[in-house]
């Protein structure tokens, strides 16, 4: 049990997906404006990246291995998310259509998201059992969650402040993200 | 027109400075040259390759399923590229890691693709490709040497600062790579500005 909590502290805070890993920097930066939206991105990202990571374990174990073909991962495992984005997406529409008008646009843009791709493979190349995966892909989409809706607060705040006339736009916002990943290093040493 | 597709990749749309995109190999592989400069090849490589490919058979694809069916061209060409590294870069292949199959999802390979590839000839696509990719490995090449420089005191793992400094740990780690491409970006304006104001 608490190997499992340690697993779930260091996939969401000591290893944050977006600000230690770097993955899923587009939409950490693209859908960071304002706070409303990183809420129904991180939620759509949560949901898509913890079923890709199942169905993409579980295809791994019992068809890539035993047939020897793991040189064709990459290949397979992106179909999956592609395919499962487009499923996803059809499953809300049908059956909770308020669910579905507040993700919006954010549904398709997770397949080219770095981040649910990313967690598939380390899934692998870490050697996870089924639960402990379970739990590495819950954490990770939780500290995604918790960065993406902590910078778009900070975004919030640093559009009402002044900024030196060549740092405006992007500069400011990677070097406020610097900072956030500076905070988060604090966490380094909690979890091995 | 050869010409302005050169410019357009290498500087006036740089992926990087111009259209950030392909942002996550740029901050996570680029803690020294020669990790940038392996990661912008193999993207560079898969790159001149899907665009050559999807150029040649972008009028057959349906337009309703042309986006898995790049993916699946892209996918293959980075398989490629993956296993060659492997049987001939080793090391290199270790240390870039999980970034090598995610050139995958890597925006620049899909938007040209989309953007390009699909709408012009083979010839142009694949100079399209070879460029975009260049431009993005310089890109990545200056932030990896700005990273190795100020953090190890290296470039190409040969000692180059006086031997009393003090390597600045922070610019290796992860801060370091949002920290040092947002001072990057910040110069890029301030020398667009410059030139602007010249004219």
């Amino acid at each position: 049990m608490e190997h499992l909590f340690l697993l779930f502290v260091g996939a969401a805070l000591v290893n944050n997906i977006v600000l230690s890993r770097f993955l899923g920097i587009c939409p950490f930066m693209g859908v960071s404006k304002s706070t409303e939206t990183a809420v129904g991105m991180s939620l759509s990202v949560a949901f898509v990246m913890t079923i890709s990571s199942i169905i993409s374990f579980l295809i791994d174990k019992y068809v890539l291995v035993p047939l020897s073909i793991e040189y064709l991962r990459t290949i397979v495992f992106i179909l999956i998310i592609a395919s499962l984005v487009q499923f996803v997406e059809m499953v809300i529409e049908k059956t909770l259509p308020e669910l579905y008008s507040g993700l919006g646009i954010y549904l398709p843009l997770i397949t080219t998201n770095c981040a649910v791709l990313g967690i598939a493979l380390l899934n692998v190349q870490f050697k996870y059992s089924f639960i402990e995966m379970l739990i590495f892909s819950f954490g990770t989409a939780a500290g995604f969650g918790l960065a993406l809706i902590l910078f778009a607060g900070l975004r919030e705040r640093i559009y009402y402040s002044t900024v030196p006339k060549y740092f405006q736009g992007m500069p400011i916002v990677f070097i406020m993200a610097g900072i956030l990943s500076l905070a988060f290093m604090g966490f380094a040493g909690m979890v091995k | 027109m050869v010409k302005n597709i050169i410019k357009d990749g290498l500087y006036s749309n740089n992926a990087i400075f111009k259209q950030m995109l392909g942002l996550c190999p740029t901050l996570a592989v680029t803690t020294s040259a020669v990790n940038a400069l392996g990661m912008g090849l193999a993207t560079t490589a898969v790159l001149t390759g899907s665009n050559l490919v999807i150029s040649l058979i972008a009028r057959y694809i349906p337009k309703n399923v042309r986006i898995p069916a790049y993916i699946v061209i892209i996918a293959c060409f980075v398989t490629i590229i993956d296993q060659m590294m492997k049987a001939n870069f080793y090391s290199l292949h270790k240390v870039l890691g999980i970034f090598i199959p995610l050139i995958v999802v890597n925006c620049i390979v899909l938007g040209r693709a989309e953007a390009f590839a699909s709408k012009n000839t083979p010839l142009y696509s694949l100079i399209d490709g070879l460029s975009v990719g260049i431009g993005f490995t310089i890109a990545l090449f200056i932030l990896g040497s700005f990273r190795e420089i100020i953090g190890a005191g290296t470039f190409f793992n040969i000692s180059v600062m006086l031997s009393s400094y003090n390597p600045l740990l922070i610019a290796v780690m992860p801060p370091g790579a949002f920290l040092f491409l947002g001072f990057l970006f910040a110069g890029k304006q301030f020398i667009d500005s410059r030139i602007k104001g010249e004219k």
